[in-house]
């Protein structure tokens, strides 16, 4: 294997289910890199297909058509002994945790090394206790999986994820079933065990804020196809498809906040001079004293009516709604400035944007009745 | 006490029973022979086709359609077959394989063939309830087919196995009181053909004292063992 070459190469991935009454394409034609070292969120709606496509990776499920690659291996000409010893370097994680409950925390965690490790009997012990004392459960060796919240439940599916010294760990939904506090302690570990160990993550969820607390790169799924990809920053600041905004949005709250701004009767009668933004910035430009400029260089007044600022991979990233207010064209050149220093303009005209909620709760509604 | 254990309580309310304690000892000794022998033979068969059914149906670890289908009808037609028919019927095969038709251990091979699909019925439920996530982390991890089998779906469906073994093997007591009473010796024999035949009334209720004792001993102890290794 090339040494920058990807550990995991999906390429032209297919997947169809053949059932009596039909037939389901669950994963279309997609092609994935993940680099070693990675943390790779794939997010999507439910049946998007998310987790057809990462069982590829370990051969849970084969490919209809397309070729996998992991660590240099192509793992869809494996069978048998070869497939399975492939996949003791793949650990995997689910919303379910699976463990087994007729064995200890202790026991669960051994499973892995009972099935063909070459270490001794001493040695298994040694690595179960290490294991453990990783995800913070040592206490808990002898207790059973009943016995365990969830957040631990998941932390022992960690430590059996990793029994055999995995390159690539899957979560799968691995914290959809946990409370926001928990979540974030399984993330921090996840992220925790890619800096110490060089793990390389492959991270499916359908929460965004799981995505932006941890990966670094993120792809978007939808009926088997990956719509949008790139780099979590590039993705956050400039998505590109619907879907990735509606992802975004659930986890920003911006369309939430600018609903209730329209809302307000001193934006919705905006004099001509006025003008409603909502800016959007990643990184550098945001050191600049932009709004400072906007009144010193253009005598433009701006109003801000709501903003957030995250930090992503040690940047800052905001959105900021703010009505702009200046004599003649100054509006208009100091949002040209604006543009200039990398900061994305989004300019809503408030009779529109009305327009455009009120549709869309036309349609909610029409779905809810279609259901019902 | 002492007029509770005296001989000649005994003899007034249970006269013929005393009279026949011996045959009483050795067609309790028969009971618990064939019991044992078919129970294990059966056991095996019944685990062996259970599993064989579950790893070879569809979505199974070895999911092949047409063993599986095979052996689900076998298992279905033999289910069907009402027991003392089955004695009947398979009584030259029997015959074939063990020399003679009549006595215990001929009783063996229907007691066998008539527990066994039953059993292995009650093992796929068991085993089926292993959730699939359970059987996927084992794959995920590298598991192999057998060691899935031996080291997943048998033990984590173990307080369910000594719970249907239990019903089997109560079961399969009501059917050496069958088998007896057509000749294949044990307490059901005793029942029927001194008790019964000759109106010796406390013979068949002595025979119906000792295998409901015995069916509560091994309802007691899969109990207590099935709850010792359940931790769910
Ligand atoms: N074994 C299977 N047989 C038939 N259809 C399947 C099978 N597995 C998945 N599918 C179908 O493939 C599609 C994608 O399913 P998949 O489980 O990959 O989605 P997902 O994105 O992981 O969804 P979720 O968020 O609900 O887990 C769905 O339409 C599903 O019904
Ligand atoms: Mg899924």
């Amino acid at each position: 294997m090339a040494a920058n070459a990807p550990i995991i190469d999906l390429k032209g991935i297919d997947v169809t289910f053949k059932e009596a009454d039909r037939t389901v394409r669950a994963v279309k034609n997609v092609d994935l890199e993940v680099a070693k070292g990675d943390i790779y969120g794939i997010v999507g709606y439910s049946g998007a297909g998310k987790s057809t496509l990462v069982r590829v990776i370990n051969q849970l499920q084969r490919q209809t058509s397309g070729k996998v690659t992991v660590s240099g291996q192509n793992m869809g000409a494996l069978k048998g002994k070869a497939l399975r010893q492939a996949r003791t370097k793949i650990g995997m994680i689910f919303q379910h945790f699976n463990l087994m409950n007729e064995r200890t925390i202790g026991d669960n965690v051994m499973f892995p090394l009972l099935l063909g490790s070459k270490l001794s009997r001493h040695d298994k012990q040694a690595k179960v206790d290490e294991l453990l004392d990783l995800v913070g459960l040592s206490e808990k060796k002898n207790d059973y999986p009943a016995q365990l919240s969830g957040g631990q439940k998941q932390r022992v599916a960690i430590a059996r994820a990793l029994a055999n010294d995995p390159e690539i760990l899957i979560s799968d939904e691995a914290t959809s079933a946990l409370d926001p506090k928990t979540t974030s302690s399984i993330l921090d570990l996840l992220k925790n065990l890619n800096e110490k160990l060089g793990l390389t993550v492959v991270l499916i969820t359908h929460e965004m804020q799981a995505v932006k607390s941890i990966c670094n790169k993120v792809a978007v799924m939808q009926s088997g196809e990956i719509v949008e990809r790139g780099d979590l920053l590039t993705i956050f600041s400039k998505p590109t498809q619907q879907l990735t905004k509606e992802f975004i949005e659930t986890s920003s709250q911006i369309d939430a906040a600018l609903a209730n701004v329209v809302a307000q009767p001193s934006i919705q009668h905006l004099q001509a001079n006025e003008r409603l933004v909502v800016l959007s910035y990643a990184g550098a430009s945001t050191d600049d004293p932009l709004i400072a400029q906007l009144y010193e260089q253009f005598k433009v007044t701006p109003n801000i009516l709501f903003g957030n600022v995250e930090i992503l991979q040690n940047t800052p990233v905001g959105n900021l709604g703010l009505v702009l207010s200046g004599e003649g064209d100054a509006v208009d050149k100091a949002l040209a400035y604006v543009k200039e220093q990398g900061v994305t303009v989004r300019q809503i005209s408030v009779a529109e944007y009305q327009a455009e909620l009120a549709r869309k709760a036309a349609e909610a509604d029409t779905n809810d009745e279609g259901e019902a | 006490m002492t007029t509770i254990l005296a001989t000649d309580f005994w003899t007034s309310i249970m006269p013929n029973v005393v009279a026949n304690k011996d045959v009483f000892i050795q067609s309790t000794w028969e009971t618990i022979y064939m019991t044992l022998v078919s129970g294990i033979i059966a056991g095996i068969l019944g685990i062996i086709i259970g599993i064989a059914l579950v790893v070879t149906a569809p979505g199974g670890i070895l999911a092949n359609r047409t063993t599986y289908w095979i052996l689900d009808k076998l298992v279905n037609i033999f289910r069907s077959i009402p027991f003392i028919i089955l004695l009947a019927v398979i009584a030259p095969f029997t015959r074939l394989l063990v020399g003679t038709s009549i006595g215990t251990t001929a009783a063996l091979v229907p007691l066998t063939i008539g527990t066994a699909p039953f059993y292995a019925r009650q093992v796929q439920n068991a085993l089926v309830d292993v959730d699939r996530g359970i059987i996927e982390a084992a794959e995920a991890v590298g598991a192999s087919p057998m060691q899935i089998i031996f080291r997943v779906y048998l033990r984590e469906a173990l307080p369910d196995l000594i719970r249907t073994s239990v019903v089997t093997v109560i079961s399969l007591i009501g059917l050496t009181a069958m088998a007896g009473a057509i000749g294949g010796g044990g307490l059901g024999n005793t029942a029927i053909s001194i008790g019964y035949d000759r109106f010796e009334n406390d013979i068949t209720i002595m025979a119906m004292i000792i295998i409901l004792a015995i069916v509560f001993i091994i309802q007691i102890l899969g109990d207590l063992w099935a709850r010792k290794t359940d931790h769910r």
